[in-house]
């Protein structure tokens, strides 16, 4: 397998960690309670954390002088490979919940496969990966618990959530060249095996809260591909505005 | 409780201080001691938690990844130094729910320099290397404060402090030694930040009106013009050192009494933003009040859920 191709591969799993980590970090300082605001500020931590890994390794492999920087904040938005769902922006604390949850599940689901790449470094990371996101999905899961067997209000709210963020759920699962490419080279993970574990863990948790799974057979893509939503520019705008405006300078 | 009786225990309270020894919840206190300490306690609770919002403002702008984790960790930081300080307050018989209204009604204030705008990046670099730094020089003496739960808060909240101290000095370095641009905006951010630290560290003595008072029970161990002085002192080489200029004409050091002389301050800016009319207290206190409003319904549920399972608990108990 190529260099190329397995930075490409990189992108696919760091993107979601270097966007979702983004969308946590826009709530430091305004959560609904001192402690969950810190809660999710630990997560964005350790997606960030985790991004800076993943992104070390590719500029190492790129062997052009790039850096971890070059290639969070300056790639125009067709290159980043992040999927649909975790750039879906905090609407309320219901999306914020559901959004993590989503992602959560299948986040844990990929490093318990990626942690037996051939790739020794891809197999560190996860491996150090795991513990945090063990807590994560613990985290998002009791909260999808408190808000759908909560209150009358809360339930409406996190079924609405999940209702509009179900759609962005097969995405996960879809496998790009690279991603063949990897799973081929005994790199990357085959993620229609974890399909359907995903589903069940997802409806478990969903209808100990209380929580109607959609019924939607329509589901949205391109994120892999490049292919965003309007909110990704948004975000981006704001994620490079300093490299962007201040081009070539030590921080 | 007859007068006699309050006098004793009165006598004994201030034998106690005297002595350095700690205060504890469970001890009785007059309820003068009672009331100053959450005042000061809970203004500087909720001075850590809007504190959050200016530099919150830079989390999603960060120009690098390494600056963004630092900043993230930094303003998280700030969430614990307030959750810490909450509970030493409520040890003092004051729930987090007056303490919060109290905030967001105005009654309690909370350091005003957050009340100022953080405009560029550079103002990362100043708010830690002058604000946290004016914070650690008010804050050391409150390790040893005469009230316990005070003093334990405040050993953990300096060491965490002076970290974000240096990482906040780390920053201007790197701006100072940077393209003129970046030393321009660090300049920038300087001057605008100096004279809002100054004021930060109190009235005037002959201004303040809880420090008499203060002193005698341990929760000041300094006047407001030693702290300043103090932290000019610390301050000036600092600035010398990567290069850049303190913004005030009148600065000089003055050998006779070992210290730098300074102009005046203005005052009556201090006065205008501790009455509301700064440029960003409407703003930090409608962040403070939605987050808490926005987040009625995320607690009402954690509250009735938590509620729901222990009914399920003692169900199957019967």
């Amino acid at each position: 397998m190529k260099n190329e191709n397995i930075i490409q591969y990189i992108y696919g799993i760091a993107d979601n960690a270097l966007i979702l980590g983004q969308r946590l970090s826009e709530l430091c300082g305004h959560g609904p309670s001192l402690e969950t605001d810190i809660a999710l500020t630990n997560m964005a931590l350790d997606l960030l954390g985790q991004t800076r890994s993943y992104y070390q390794y590719a500029a190492q492999l790129s062997g052009d002088g790039k850096t971890e920087d070059d290639i969070a904040f300056l790639r125009i938005e067709r290159q980043y490979k992040n999927v649909l769902l975790v750039e879906q922006p905090n609407r309320h604390f219901g999306y914020v919940i559901a959004r993590q949850f989503f992602y959560d599940v299948f986040h844990l689901f990929l490093l318990q496969e990626l942690q037996h790449s051939k790739d020794e470094i891809l197999s560190a990371i996860a491996k150090k990966a795991i513990k945090e996101v063990s807590y994560h999905q613990r985290f998002s899961s009791d909260w999808i618990k408190r808000l759908g067997d909560g209150t009358k209000e809360s339930h409406q709210k996190i079924q609405e959530a999940v209702d509009d963020l179900w759609g962005f759920t097969d995405e996960l699962f879809h496998m790009t060249e690279d991603d063949l490419l990897a799973f081929n080279s005994g790199i990357g993970v085959d993620l229609s095996k974890i399909k359907d574990a995903y589903y069940q863990k997802i409806k478990e948790v969903l209808e100990e809260a209380t929580i109607t799974p959609p019924e939607t057979k329509w589901f949205q893509k391109g994120g892999k591909q490049g292919i965003h939503s309007e909110h990704m520019g948004y975000l981006l705008a704001d994620l490079q505005y300093m490299q962007r405006t201040y081009p070539n300078m030590k921080w | 409780m007859s007068e006699k009786e309050i006098k004793n225990l009165e006598e004994i309270f201030e034998q106690r201080i005297a002595r350095d020894e700690k205060i504890e919840p469970k001890d009785w206190m007059p309820e003068k001691y009672r009331k100053t300490h959450i005042r000061q306690i809970s203004q500087h609770a909720h001075s850590e938690i809007v504190g959050m919002l200016p530099e919150g403002n830079w989390i999603t702008r960060a120009p690098s990844l390494r600056r963004k984790v630092a900043l993230l960790a930094k303003v998280q930081d700030e969430a614990g130094h307030g959750l810490y300080l909450y509970s030493a307050c409520e040890t003092l018989g004051i729930s987090r729910e007056e303490l919060y209204e109290q905030l967001h009604t105005g009654k309690a204030k909370y350091s005003s320099i957050f009340n100022y705008p953080t405009i560029t990046w550079a103002d990362m670099g100043a708010i830690g290397w002058l604000v946290d730094g004016a914070a650690i020089i008010n804050q050391v003496p409150l390790c040893s404060t005469s009230y316990g739960p005070y003093a334990r808060a405040m050993i953990r909240v300096c060491k965490e402090e002076s970290f974000h101290q240096r990482q906040g000095y780390e920053i201007m370095i790197t701006l100072a030694n940077g393209t003129p641009e970046q030393k321009a905006m660090a300049q920038d951010a300087l001057n605008r930040w100096w004279w809002p630290s100054l004021m930060m560290l109190g009235p005037t003595d002959a201004e303040s009106v809880h420090t008499e008072q203060s002193m005698k029970w341990k929760l000041k161990r300094k006047t407001n013009d030693e702290l300043r002085q103090q932290f000019i002192d610390q301050t000036v080489p600092q600035a010398d050192l990567i290069g850049l200029t303190i913004p005030d004409p009148d600065l000089k050091w003055n050998e006779k009494t070992g210290h730098y002389d300074f102009g005046e301050i203005n005052w009556d800016e201090f006065w205008q933003v501790v009455k509301g009319h700064g440029p960003c207290n409407k703003e930090r206190l409608s962040a403070r009040v939605n987050a808490w409003e926005n987040g009625q319904w995320v607690r009402d549920a954690a509250m009735t859920y938590a509620q729901k399972q222990e009914d399920k608990k003692l169900k199957k108990a019967i």
